[in-house]
């Protein structure tokens, strides 16, 4: 196992360098040059040669690239010009509140999706069954910057049961309970689309697992029907699932954005969407490196605990 | 059934289908209507409620007409959000058909590429090209498109890939026809459909994507706007005037669920595997929908079936597939059942403790009783109780039956469990006797052993030993042997012998193999399209076969060491048991076969222990009824 975790660690590397050529090419396709950008247009031709020389920008692509790539393996992705202050730390800063976020999104979405596809699949064209298939189709098509300004809306501001906006209240302490009421509706909003989509794969995934035949080999033991879906069927079926939840985890991760704008949430979706409209390049490029690369991470979990579930899978 | 018909008939996707139409339509004729300008500000008239005067949706925060502005920007979405899904469409299937098509290195380098660009989570894909192109809903376009090209690469080339490899595709490259002309004549129209789905699934998303990045301010820029930057512009109101955000977010929904809708319908109809009805789920025990009553118990058989039928109901058709079979087996004895596939022994078998799937399986008529208690009418939890603990089955294909994720100790484990309410420790030392029973060598470490670590043999003695894990009173086997090699096959029938003749076990086996049954059977039933058409004591109806189908499936069984005797296969196929023709079902097989065989209903006829449905049999029986 410690070999098999080694190994896709190892096959990361090449996944992550690929991760940030695509970023650097993409910011590399920007037209006209930053200095400009970051001067405005009233700035002197020699001030923004001189600012061109200062960040580099004389120096041709592939060049500028592996700078910037040694200078992150060291742990320096660069300045932000816009807040002018180290990007590392900005990001890092605002990269908890993401994991927050998108963490307890995605615990919510495994949980209540596999369990309503299970549900929805054990009883299949059954009342639950047409309910949940309705919700899942509602989920998926509701827009979650929508959703959570609707619930903003009612909850928030018609029934007053939980903070609007923010992660923490300006003054007051900082403990658990408030972190919760601050969370619970960004969180909702942000998983309903993904808990739709797990559900329904995993109704699909149910539905083809319970027609083998170890089903009914485990019905003929005797094994009473909720052990039959729950302890037989769901965990082969799991194995379909898991890479799906492994997609989902970039989804809510990246998600976010739109939900840290609703919520006023302290994220790195928010701080991107700034870094983009001021044209903070370094800014962009560290944050999409650092959340994409977080994402490669987690996949390589999922692709642990598949060979965990699956002992045919050669660790 | 037509692809048309298909969608038609399902009424969610109709509804997707009309309410997207009517939206298209609006859109298509926005232009024509009496409106005012979407972009004229009118602030003395801002945030007019809707319903007001002149504005029947209300004005938004620079006093523009809501009603204007949601029919232009509905245009305007709709029109990026499919353009993008085209986009994505052409470009990710020429780049998928082109890497399935070449293979080799040409596949390798794109999927490498495309895997990387999967590596990422797309949103962050399209925020960093947008980031990179600047704000605006052209780029917007570009952006979403281009973060779905992957997927629909992805997909083609895996269609692409097995096309390929196909003989038409060979013959055509025999043909002379070079590539770009059996790319565009052989494979694209049959990837087509797999493009129609994906893009079906995919275009309520691509509108989603580009109202969400107009939301966040990167899409439509001012003062001409989408959906979703009507909706980031009303945020800042939410509060004092909901119906700004409400009016362009209900309006998403609306398009994105129809879009939905009508893409699950589309892909229902173009998925063949859904078109069967395939995909529905075994229920926990098979239907039962008994016309006329239940026979009553006779006899001192410890498991006797009477007048048992069972159908299979797809569709508008009623396949017979057990059709009134009476069967009895006494404690210690062991009855074979034998006929070709499709005979409905196994479906007989299955029928016994309700383990026929169902749908489509519904036992029509008769009864099956265990020491005289009626099973086909009991309650599940009776049946359920019953399973394993005093009726066991061993099935054909240890592999396919055996769950593939547990250790095989553990799933016997459960089977005890689940009759005895006995600690995990005390489960797993009996587990191990039953292994030890079965007579598998090193059960200590074959008890943590998976079913795929083990060999065919092994894994059908742990198959035997889960039958036997709670001492039932009878052993049902459903082709045990079928699957193993002729030495496998002779350990385990001895097996088998001596578990029963031990235990005074009584089992049924199903089998094909006159060879198996001469081996372990006292008595034989022979059947043949659902029913019963010879039965006896196996040395007797070895010896001298009645039925012309018996005789004739003995004379199919190679004897060794006799030469090269005529093997005689039975021309033709057994019916369809949808369409059974009147008279005897092997009538139209048999070369003895008279007029009078075609008509009515011939009985299963009594001779002493034996029983014969057949008007001219091979040999006179004695003992007439």
């Amino acid at each position: 196992m410690g070999r098999y975790i080694l190994k896709r660690l190892v096959s990361a590397v090449p996944v992550l360098l690929g991760i940030t050529v695509i970023v650097f090419a993409i910011m590399a396709m920007i037209p006209g040059d930053p200095a400009t950008a970051i001067l405005g247009s009233y700035a002197t031709p020699e001030n923004v040669e001189k600012l061109n020389r200062d960040l580099g920008l004389d120096k041709p692509a592939v060049q500028r690239y592996f700078i910037w790539l040694w200078n992150m393996v060291q742990g320096d992705f660069g300045r932000s010009f816009s807040l002018n202050r180290p990007v590392l730390d900005e990001v890092l800063d605002r990269f908890g509140a993401t994991l927050v976020l998108a963490g307890t999104s995605f615990v919510l979405c495994s949980v209540i999706g596999v369990a309503a596809g299970v549900v929805s699949a054990a009883r299949q064209y059954g009342p639950a069954d047409k309910a949940i298939t309705f919700a899942v189709l509602l989920g998926i098509s509701i827009p979650s910057f929508f959703l959570g300004m609707m619930m903003i809306l009612i909850f928030a501001v018609q029934l007053r049961w939980f903070p609007a906006s923010g992660m923490w209240p300006i003054y007051g302490d900082r403990t658990l309970p408030v972190l919760v009421t601050h969370l619970t509706m960004p969180a909702l909003a942000l998983a309903v689309v993904a808990t739709g989509v797990v559900a329904r794969l995993s109704r699909s995934a149910m539905l083809e697992v319970l027609r083998q035949d170890y089903i009914r080999t485990a019905r003929a033991k005797g094994v009473p029907e909720r052990g039959v879906i729950w302890r037989h069927a769901l965990r082969a079926a799991m194995v379909s699932i898991l890479p799906v939840l492994g997609i989902q985890a970039g989804f809510v991760l990246s998600g976010a954005v739109y939900i840290e704008m609703v919520f006023q949430w302290p994220g790195v979706g928010r701080m991107l969407v700034d870094a983009i409209l001021k044209r903070d390049i370094l800014l962009v490029q560290g944050g999409v490196v650092l959340v994409a690369a977080c994402y490669v991470m987690f996949n390589i979990v999922v692709d642990v605990a598949q060979s965990l579930l699956d002992p045919r899978i050669k660790t | 059934m037509s692809t048309l018909a298909l969608l038609a008939r399902n009424r969610l996707a109709l509804a997707g289908l009309i309410v997207m139409g009517l939206v298209v339509l609006l859109a298509i004729v926005t232009p024509l209507l009496p409106l005012p300008d979407p972009d004229v500000t009118d602030t003395g008239n801002r945030f007019l409620p809707p319903f007001s005067e002149g504005a029947l949706l209300g004005t938004d925060h620079l006093g523009r007409d809501q009603l204007s502005r949601l029919l232009w920007g509905t245009r305007l979405s709709l029109a990026v959000g499919f353009a993008a899904a085209t986009i994505a469409a052409v470009l990710g299937a020429a780049v998928g058909i082109i890497a399935g098509y070449y293979g080799g290195r040409v596949d390798n380098l794109i999927m490498r590429g495309v895997d990387m660009l999967m590596a990422f989570p797309y949103i962050l894909l399209a925020l960093a090209i947008v980031a990179a192109l600047g704000p605006g809903l052209l780029n917007a376009l570009i952006a979403v498109a281009a973060v779905n090209i992957p997927f629909f690469a992805r997909n083609i080339r895996g269609i692409t890939v097995g096309i390929a490899n196909k003989e038409f595709v060979d013959a055509a490259r025999l043909a002379g026809m070079n590539d770009a002309h059996i790319i565009l004549s052989e494979v694209l129209p049959n990837v087509i459909p797999v493009i129609v789905i994906a893009m079906s699934t995919t275009v309520g998303w691509m509108i989603l994507e580009t109202a969400g990045l107009s939301f966040l301010g990167l899409g439509s820029q001012p003062p001409q706007a989408d959906l979703g930057s009507m909706l980031g512009e009303a945020r800042a109101a939410l509060i004092t005037s909901p119906h700004t955000s409400v009016v362009p977010g209900a309006m998403i929904l609306i398009i994105v669920m129809a879009i939905n809708l009508l893409g699950d319908g589309v892909r229902d109809a173009l998925d063949p595997r859904l078109r069967s009805g395939a995909l529905t789920r075994p229920m926990a025990a098979t239907l039962v929908r008994r016309e006329g009553p239940a026979p009553e118990p006779q006899g001192d058989d410890v498991l006797s079936l009477r007048e048992l039928q069972t159908q299979f109901h797809v569709k508008h058709r009623v396949y017979r597939a057990v059709g009134g079979v009476s069967l009895g087996v006494k404690p210690g004895e062991c009855l074979g059942i034998i006929g070709e596939s499709g005979s409905g022994k196994s479906v007989t078998a299955l029928s016994v403790m309700g383990l026929v799937a169902s749908p489509p399986g519904v036992i029509t008529g008769g009864a099956v009783h265990y020491k005289g208690e009626d099973l086909v009418g009991a309650p599940y939890g009776r049946l359920r109780d019953l399973r394993g603990r005093e009726v066991a089955y061993i099935f054909q294909d240890p592999l396919a039956t055996l769950h593939p994720l547990y250790k095989v100790g553990d799933q016997l484990v459960e089977a005890i469990r689940v009759h005895h309410a006995i600690s995990d420790s005390e489960a797993r030392a009996r587990a191990l006797g039953l292994l030890r029973d079965v007579r598998i060598p090193n059960a200590e470490s074959r008890v943590d052993s998976f079913p795929h670590e083990l060999s065919g043999g092994m894994r059908q003695r742990v198959g035997i030993a889960m039958a036997l894990a709670n001492d039932p009173e009878v052993i049902i086997a459903d082709e045990p042997t079928t699957a193993l090699d002729v030495t496998v096959q002779a350990q385990i029938l001895s097996l088998l012998d001596t578990l029963r003749r031990e235990k005074g076990l009584a089992i049924v086996f199903i089998t094909h193999d006159f060879g198996v049954v001469a081996q372990l059977c006292d008595r034989v039933a022979v059947m043949y399209a659902g029913r019963i058409v010879e039965e006896g004591p196996t040395r007797a109806l070895l010896e001298a076969p009645a039925h012309p189908y018996t005789r004739r499936l003995i004379a199919c069984v190679p004897e060794l060491g006799e030469g090269k005797r005529a093997l005689h296969a039975i021309p033709g196929l057994p019916p369809a048991v949808d369409d059974l023709p009147p008279g005897c079902a092997f009538a139209p097989r048999c070369d003895k076969a008279q007029p009078a065989c075609r008509q009515g209903e011939i009985a299963l006829d009594v001779y002493g222990p034996r029983r014969l449905r057949c008007l001219y049999p091979e040999t006179e029986l004695e003992g007439t009824a």
